[in-house]
């Protein structure tokens, strides 16, 4: 279990205020100068150092990514953070923006100044409003205080940090989503390449990182790449918050230990699952894009990205959906489809049509009106889904039925069986 | 959408908020502030935007009108009628249903109207349901104009709603008592 004076976010919770006196007492912002002063080498050196992977769901190596910003180029570059935190399971990166903006902003100087950036905008979502109102005065604070803006923390480095809110629509956390909706356009993913740090914001060389990774560099930097690696597994490495909803005695969010088992850190933080660890039926380990994994899975997983890819699901954005035995799991993700057909930004055929194409089907067969064909029709067409569009949506929306089917298969079809035979 | 004559103009207060805004993007992309922009133009016409409206923000950002309506109607938080003084929007996504959303929508039933998107007849609220809001471990709940509601039950939703009606709305947040995502046991 992760000690208390190994956690990054000790205010995650908001137990005292969010402001920058506040956050000063916590650690933040100390002689940030200094840490800018021993360079952009020495930045992302330590970056790739501490193993960090992006924390927004794909798991890239953050430090790699930042090496591939151009380090000379005649254009702006940018830093983006991605604060579109939509992915159902998911509510982590809202507990750090209300409670520990400072961190934040803090991150975005550092990770900026590593990329040569003296801009960065953040996209956070609509819905939370009451968040960007936090995280503004935050960022108002830092300039009153002189901590960003014309030579930020007396660096020599000008630094501005704006804040964009979106309007409601899952697709723009896919970084060229993203950049498409904060040049004022409809939300719809770019083909790629080019890549972002390439051509990204306004056709400038542009990194989007989420609100975690950035959250974390500070900390990484005072305490050092190998202190945060000296968590978890290799490659799997640092703290990690976890957010546990569904079918337990305790939702919360909590800071771990990455590589922890699965069971333990349901038990530890949770409460457990409703009615006991037997009562579970199934877990969606990673966000609702990854594929569920079975309670005999669940006994010994631990929670890393490639402990969750070798069972064939994710650690995603790390957002754990219990389900316990009173669960209808095609009902379950049914709601998924759902999300996703309503998500779907409509620019590739087999995204637009084929998630409402496959709500259809998991409705029929949550009313027990399909046969087993029907499943391998479904199933057939998931995979003429995934891999064919430009953006993860496709993949995202396959990938949860998929799970269903790989472990529940048989239990589905011999209800099918009874409603028929009724 | 109305017919009526175009006469939307930012007030002095939301004026001053829209040159604020445009100084956050380079000066050759005005474009990029068509969503704050449009957001500012919601609040000051009772949270819901005429074809007038858009219009006029358009010729604002000295953009082409399709490209904000393209915008308006891309985004589900752009809404082009009117839906209360309240809005009431039920997260229905599996974090939230596992937890029992249906009740939820139960209780908005009962209290606003039988069905979605409809004003109550008192003109105070509306409800519709809403895809996975971002506030998971505090299922199930519900956004309010800005704010949230988390940790309901058919019980507690009623007292929110109920709170509504008699114009001292509630206390945002956990309705079980609990600070933010904290576990509690």
């Amino acid at each position: 279990m992760l000690k208390e004076k190994d956690k990054i976010f000790t205010n995650l919770f908001g137990d005292e205020p969010f402001h920058l006196k506040n956050a000063q007492a916590r650690g933040d912002w100390d002689n940030t100068k200094e840490l800018i002063k021993k360079g952009r080498e020495w930045i992302i050196d330590e970056m790739k150092k501490s193993e960090l992977r992006g924390r927004g769901g794909a798991g890239f190596p953050t430090g790699l990514k930042w090496s591939f910003m151009p380090k000379d180029s005649k254009l702006t570059n940018y830093l983006v953070v991605n604060a579109d935190e939509s992915e159902p399971g998911t509510c982590k990166d809202r507990d750090m923006i209300r409670n520990e903006p400072h961190k934040l902003i803090e991150g975005c100087l550092l990770a900026s100044f590593a990329m040569n950036a003296h801009t960065c905008y953040i996209y956070i979502r609509g819905e939370y409003f009451n968040e960007a109102v936090v995280l503004q005065k935050a960022i108002d604070e830092a300039y009153d205080a002189g901590l960003i803006g014309k030579n930020a923390a007396k660096s020599g480095w000008d630094f501005d940090i704006f804040l964009h809110r979106g309007a409601g629509a899952y697709i723009c956390g896919e970084e060229t989503a993203l950049l498409e909706s904060l040049e004022g356009k409809k939300g719809q993913p770019r083909l790629k390449p080019p890549f972002p740090a390439n051509k990204g914001l306004y056709g400038s060389p542009t990194t989007v990182n989420n609100v975690e990774t950035i959250a974390v560099v500070p900390t990484i930097l005072r305490r050092g790449g190998e202190w945060f690696s000296s968590f978890g597994r290799p490659k799997n490495t640092g703290t990690k918050v976890f957010c546990i909803s569904g079918h337990v005695n305790n939702p919360c969010n909590i800071e771990e230990e990455m590589s922890i088992p699965l069971r333990e850190l349901i038990e530890k933080h949770a409460g457990g699952v409703t009615g006991g660890w037997d009562n579970l039926k199934a877990v969606i380990p990673g966000g609702s894009s990854v594929p569920l994994i079975p309670k005999s899975t669940c006994d010994t997983v631990l929670m890393d990205f490639d402990s969750l890819s070798a069972v064939k699901s994710g650690l995603g954005t790390a957002a754990v959906i219990v389900m316990d035995k009173s669960t209808d799991l095609v009902k379950a993700i049914s709601k998924l489809s759902h999300f996703y057909k309503h998500e779907s930004c409509g620019q590739c055929t087999p995204c637009r049509e084929g998630t409402g194409w496959m709500w259809r089907m998991m409705e029929k067969i949550g009313n027990g009106h399909a046969s087993s064909n029907d499943i391998d029709k479904l199933l057939d067409v998931t995979k003429q889904i995934e891999g064919h569009t430009i953006c993860a949506l496709g993949d995202a929306a396959a990938w949860p039925i998929q799970g269903l089917f790989r472990h529940f298969r048989d239990e589905i079809e011999e209800q099918l069986k009874k409603t028929k035979a009724a | 959408m109305s017919n009526q004559k175009n006469t939307f103009v930012f007030n002095k207060e939301n004026e001053i908020r829209a040159k604020e805004i445009l100084l956050k993007y380079p000066t050759d992309r005005r474009q990029s502030a068509i969503m704050p922009l449009l957001d500012l133009a919601q609040r000051q016409n009772e949270n819901w935007l005429s074809r007038d409206i858009v219009e006029y923000v358009a010729d604002y950002l000295e953009m082409p009108f399709i490209k904000a309506w393209e915008v308006v109607t891309f985004y589900s938080m752009y809404y082009t009628k009117y839906n209360g003084k309240y809005l009431v929007q039920v997260c229905g996504t599996t974090p939230c249903w596992l937890r029992g959303s249906d009740q939820v929508i139960k209780a908005c039933k009962e209290v606003i109207s039988p069905e979605p998107n409809t004003v109550s007849s008192d003109g105070l609220f509306s409800w519709m349901q809403v895809e996975c809001l971002g506030a998971c471990v505090n299922a199930p709940l519900v956004q309010i104009n800005d704010d949230y509601y988390e940790d309901l039950t058919y019980d507690t939703t009623k007292n929110v709603l109920q709170s509504l009606i008699d114009g001292s709305p509630l206390s945002v947040g956990s309705q079980s008592g609990r600070k933010s995502s904290k576990a509690v046991s």
